[in-house]
């Protein structure tokens, strides 16, 4: 009888499917956002030309080609890489603690790759640079990539007993080590120079302008997989959403599933937080936004997300450096000025309390 | 009637204390088997390490003939399903995709509208086809479970495609229940007893057990202390040793109420 009742029209609206349409109008807009980005800053380019110029390549070698293929190119390549990553490692954290407000930040993973970076940046050229000469340029995006990794898998450690994850154990022990980095970190901005002290502040602000072809060609190959096999885990973190003991009835290997979600969440904000620093909120706002609009089926949230992080950033970043220019803001400051008040109001629209 | 569980010496143990003991049991097909006991006697989790959620201490149990720890989770997923204590979900899903979750991934040769078809059916039959598109997390205790028992039906209909020899497991499938919805649930599981499923449930009720329970099984301090026919289970003697109650009347009085659905 009810049945009945939801043929024809209501029918349909129950099942209409908006994932290849939504799909669709992100990575359109991607596209968009990318070539607006290149178009804008200290010298204005027309977007016609920037079309020219990454189109046909070296046909006249001039001088907004240059700032095109040498600066703008890699920072909107590096910002759409970097975005991706977080706003998916984001969803993949949301969907793995269950809970909408977690965050990369929030395990850890990217104050243990802040820490190891500070560490990078004040012991080891203090204690290496004697014997080996000054640190070349990739030491400081290494260090971060294997504190984030380091720091994800004590926490795998900690909250881990028997084969089993316990997530309250995991957020809690994220907070500690969090706490932990802080501290950690003001010792050695303590024992820093002046030097030292620039690098580090700019730095753990979070920002763009360092991006390279090189940074490019580092990202490229360690977040694109990542954002290339998070879509495998949709239907496991569909299931999981019912509570672990839930998704196994249902025939998903629960264990796998956290396994690879954590080391996927460590290699996309270990390279991120490498590349650019601290950037906040984006893994946060941009999955919300998303489920507001098109519902929490991870199968649509997680390469929604991707593609909604990249433009995002590569937005953001276009604002922070045209707005005082020809001086930039770190763009951590943006993402952070207008995440932290959308995450308070998510804490304040949320109706009853949190569940673990 | 065959055997389609059997636990052999089970016991399973947190800390070194036994929550449940040396158990042996075999449930049969086709047969709505109802486990009862006082709070802490350990129902619950002999149901998990019936379902395969909990792997025994000690002991072993055989799922159709087959160690339950030697089938992995996809397949366990096709030939039972497990209906939980009504649970949280922290994303806003509406019932329709609670329901659909137990059909992704389980069955074979079945198109995107045989599942849909599975979840609307599944749906009616927990009679929250009404609800279909409401918001999960805004509805009342008794909506969610009936969400979930549509969702371990409509699970039940997709492994049926692979395996026809299924059980469902129901843990205290009616706590939140109103009295109409109540004797609905029972209803249909005894239905699909009849029909050649496996069904063993967890219930606080010792008339409703009685009532609709093909076999009873009850325990106490983690172990088992009786199991057979209503009549022969909850005999007076061991109601007032077991659950600490004394009757009026030493046997179960006809049911007062017999109300129909």
């Amino acid at each position: 009888m009810i049945a009945a009742a939801l043929e024809g029209e209501e029918r349909s609206s129950l099942f209409r499917d908006r994932r290849p349409l939504l799909m669709l109008g992100l990575a359109c807009l991607v596209v968009i956002v990318s070539l607006v980005a290149m178009s804008l800053g200290a010298t204005g380019v027309p977007l016609s030309r920037v079309l020219g110029i990454i189109t046909e390549q070296a046909a006249q070698p001039s001088g907004d080609a240059l700032v095109i293929l040498q600066v703008r190119l890699p920072r909107v390549m590096l910002g759409l890489l970097i975005g991706a990553a977080l706003a998916c490692s984001g969803a993949l954290m949301q969907g793995l603690f269950r809970n909408p407000l977690a965050d990369p930040g929030l395990v850890g993973v990217s104050a243990g790759a802040a820490l190891a970076a500070a560490a990078t940046i004040v012991v080891g050229d203090a204690l290496l640079s004697p014997l080996i000469g000054p640190l070349p340029f990739t030491a400081l995006p290494i260090g971060a990539f294997i504190g984030g990794l380091l720091t994800t898998f004590a926490l795998y450690l900690v909250a881990t007993r028997q084969g089993r994850t316990s997530i309250a154990t995991m957020l809690l022990a994220g907070v500690a080590f969090g706490a932990l980095s802080g501290a950690l970190m003001g010792f050695l901005s303590y024992l820093s120079d002046d030097r030292q002290l620039r690098d580090l502040s700019f730095w753990s602000l979070g920002s763009l302008s360092g991006a390279t072809w090189t940074k490019v060609a580092v990202a490229t190959p360690l977040i694109l997989p990542v954002l290339l096999v998070t879509p495998f885990l949709a239907r496991g973190l569909n299931a999981l959403a019912l509570g672990e003991a839930e998704a196994f009835h249902l025939g998903v290997p629960v264990q796998r599933v956290k396994a690879l979600a954590i080391l996927l969440v460590a290699v996309a904000v270990g390279v991120s937080v490498a590349c650019a620093g601290m950037i906040g909120f984006i893994g946060i706002v941009v999955p919300h936004v998303l489920r507001l609009s098109a519902g929490p089926d991870h199968r649509m949230l997680l390469p929604a997300s991707s593609l909604l992080g990249a433009a995002l950033l590569v937005a953001a970043d276009t604002v922070a450096r045209t707005i005082v220019a020809p001086a930039e803001l770190p763009i951590g400051i943006l993402t952070a000025i207008f995440g932290a008040p959308f995450f308070l109001w998510l804490l304040l629209r949320r109706q009853g309390g949190f569940s673990l | 009637m065959t055997v389609m569980i059997e636990a052999k010496n089970v016991t399973y143990q947190v800390g070194g204390r036994a929550l449940i003991e040396r158990i042996d049991l075999s449930i049969d097909s086709g047969a709505l088997t109802i486990i009862v006991g006082p709070n802490g006697a350990g129902k619950s989790t002999l149901l998990r390490v019936l379902c395969g959620e909990l792997a025994p201490t000690q002991g072993e149990v055989l799922f159709n003939h087959e160690p339950l720890r030697t089938i992995p989770a996809w397949r366990l997923a096709h030939r039972r399903a497990v209906m939980p204590q009504a649970s949280e979900l922290g994303f806003p899903f509406t019932a329709f995709e609670v329901a659909s979750l137990g059909v992704e991934g389980i069955g074979q040769g079945l198109s995107r509208n045989d599942r849909q078809r599975m979840v609307i059916d599944a749906l009616d039959q927990a009679d929250v086809g009404h609800l279909a598109r409401r918001n999960y997390q805004t509805l009342s205790g008794g909506e969610r479970q009936r969400v979930h028992f549509a969702r371990v039906l409509a699970q039940l209909a997709a492994g049926r495609t692979v395996e026809p020899r299924q059980v469902l497991f129901l843990d205290e499938p009616i706590a939140s229940l109103d009295l109409k919805h109540q004797l609905a649930l029972l209803n249909k599981a005894k239905s699909l007893a009849q029909g050649g499923l496996t069904v063993i449930a967890v219930l606080h009720d010792l008339q409703l057990a009685a009532e609709f329970g093909d076999g009873l099984v009850l325990l106490h301090s983690g172990r088992l202390v009786a199991r057979g026919s209503a009549d022969d289970v909850l005999s007076s003697n061991r109601l007032s040793e077991v659950f600490g109650v004394s009757l009026i009347s030493p046997a179960l009085p006809p049911n007062p109420w017999r109300l129909t659905a």
